[in-house]
């Protein structure tokens, strides 16, 4: 059970904190920097946000899978092929939600605080930080999207017990198996670390 | 007298529609020139310009005899905006922002300046909790702080009661006087460009239609125009 809990917390903490380092900067270029084709960008990043688990997690099995493009790299049925497919799930989340997040702040302060000596980097960094209650619920939603997920960690984890059975993995199997208490149980401790993980994410938005 | 701005041959255009066509102007090093006109004349468009926050659609401007200057010299400049915008942060903060940016923090400093615009009591004070003639007085505030060698001003007493409007024209007296600051200040009260500065200009849609020594241009006029907006006689 702690093993189960902790590989959850272990492969979405991961695969948030990849999609947090990459998404947050790029959400912002996106917003502020003149991007080519950007109107055909966030149409992909919006279908990205509602693209089904289960199709990220059959593409990234493919190219796992020993035939695939990346099979030399040994990950089938590891944590990496899961957090693999779980940053490609909330990487979209992460960018479009962030991008959306800083538009929000009004234009004008940027030429503003480009008056007060801002480069182009302390204008993205400072408008992220006045855009930044929308850059954690980009965050949370992300996460929540990730934690919750079954079919792609179950594709290419492959629910294998004590190296990839998640939480989510784990009450398909129990509900299967019929023993519905345990199910609700571990359903019960998924919420606990869901709330208690925004719970700390939320703190990020006072300093 | 040294120029340190020299406009040449600008011309504005917002969606094709000309904005601001001054053919030739020249601001020289530690005076204070004051731009009046109506709305919509495009003063705020040439404080934008001369900030470089924006390139002209045509023509050459030179700072320090530069066209494109670098961070060190555009840092020399800075505007305190006709509506300005705080940041989600404390007042304090808010005045600090731009010394952070240079890695040049000093509280001691920040607190001085925050002072000067009679606000001391505010200093933790969150900046969205002020009242709109208090922001008015922290955007000056975290331009003084700058020390900055130009200070383009967009309507600074806008939105102020007259005892802060005349605290804020001794502010700006003094820095023009004591610091040798070079000031363009943006004003529609003609009363406050006589007051201040010792230069003027008229400027009516996008065109600088008379600019002249604060004197000649109150008390002797070239222009028709400019005698009527100085008499309070131009409908706009
Ligand atoms: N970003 C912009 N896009 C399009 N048009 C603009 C933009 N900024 C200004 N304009 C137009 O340019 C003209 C000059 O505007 P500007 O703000 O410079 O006038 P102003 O003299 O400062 O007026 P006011 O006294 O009302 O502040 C106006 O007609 C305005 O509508
Ligand atoms: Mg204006």
């Amino acid at each position: 059970m702690l093993e189960i809990i902790s590989l959850t917390l272990f492969v979405s903490g991961v695969a948030l904190i990849i999609a947090t380092i990459i998404g947050v900067p790029l959400g912002a270029v996106l917003a502020l920097r003149r991007v080519m084709f950007k109107k055909i960008i966030t149409l992909i990043l919006y279908t990205g946000m509602g693209l089904p688990p289960v199709v990220v997690g059959l593409a990234v099995y493919i190219f796992l899978s020993r035939e695939g493009a990346l099979g030399w790299l040994g990950w089938l049925f590891t944590p990496s092929a899961m957090i693999t497919a779980q940053v490609i799930i909330a990487l979209p989340i992460v960018i479009g939600l962030t991008t959306s997040a800083v538009e929000n702040v009004n234009p004008e302060l940027r030429l503003q605080i480009r008056s007060l000596g801002a480069t182009p980097n302390q204008v993205m960094w400072t408008i992220l930080s006045e855009a930044r209650s929308g850059v954690v619920a980009a965050i949370v939603a992300a996460f929540g999207g990730i934690i919750s997920e079954v079919g792609a960690v179950m594709l290419v984890g492959g629910n294998i017990e004590g190296s990839t059975r998640v939480l989510t993995t784990a009450i398909v199997l129990e509900t299967r198996k019929g023993d519905f208490g345990l199910a609700l149980a571990l359903g019960g401790v998924l919420l606990t670390l869901t709330l208690v993980t925004n719970f700390f994410l939320l703190r990020l938005n006072k300093r | 007298m040294t120029t340190l701005f020299h406009l040449s041959h600008i011309r504005h255009n917002y969606n094709g529609r000309f904005v601001l066509d001054i053919d030739d102007l020249a601001i020289q090093r530690g005076e204070l020139f004051a731009i009046v006109g109506p709305s919509g004349a495009g003063k705020s468009t040439l404080l934008r310009l001369l900030n470089f926050l924006e390139s002209p659609s045509a023509g050459i401007i030179r700072y320090k005899d530069q066209a494109t200057p670098p961070l060190d010299l555009t840092r020399q400049i800075t505007t305190v905006f006709q509506h300005p915008i705080l940041l989600h942060r404390s007042v304090h903060e808010n005045v600090e922002y731009g010394l952070r940016l240079r890695d040049q923090r000093n509280d001691k400093q920040v607190d001085e300046i925050i002072a000067r615009v009679g606000l001391a009591a505010f200093a933790a004070s969150a900046a969205d909790s002020l009242s709109g003639g208090e922001r008015q007085r922290i955007a000056l505030a975290r331009a003084l702080v700058l020390n900055p060698e130009v200070l383009l001003l967009d309507e600074p007493t806008a939105n102020l009661d007259p005892h802060n409007v005349s605290l804020i024209e001794s502010i700006i007296r003094e820095e023009n006087e004591q610091r040798g600051t070079t000031i363009l200040l943006v004003t529609h009260n003609v009363f406050q460009a006589k007051r201040l500065a010792q230069r003027v200009g008229l400027m009516l849609n996008g065109k600088l239609i008379e600019v002249g020594a604060t004197k000649d241009f109150f008390e002797n006029p070239k222009d028709e125009r400019t005698r009527k907006f100085v008499d309070g006689e131009m409908i706009y």
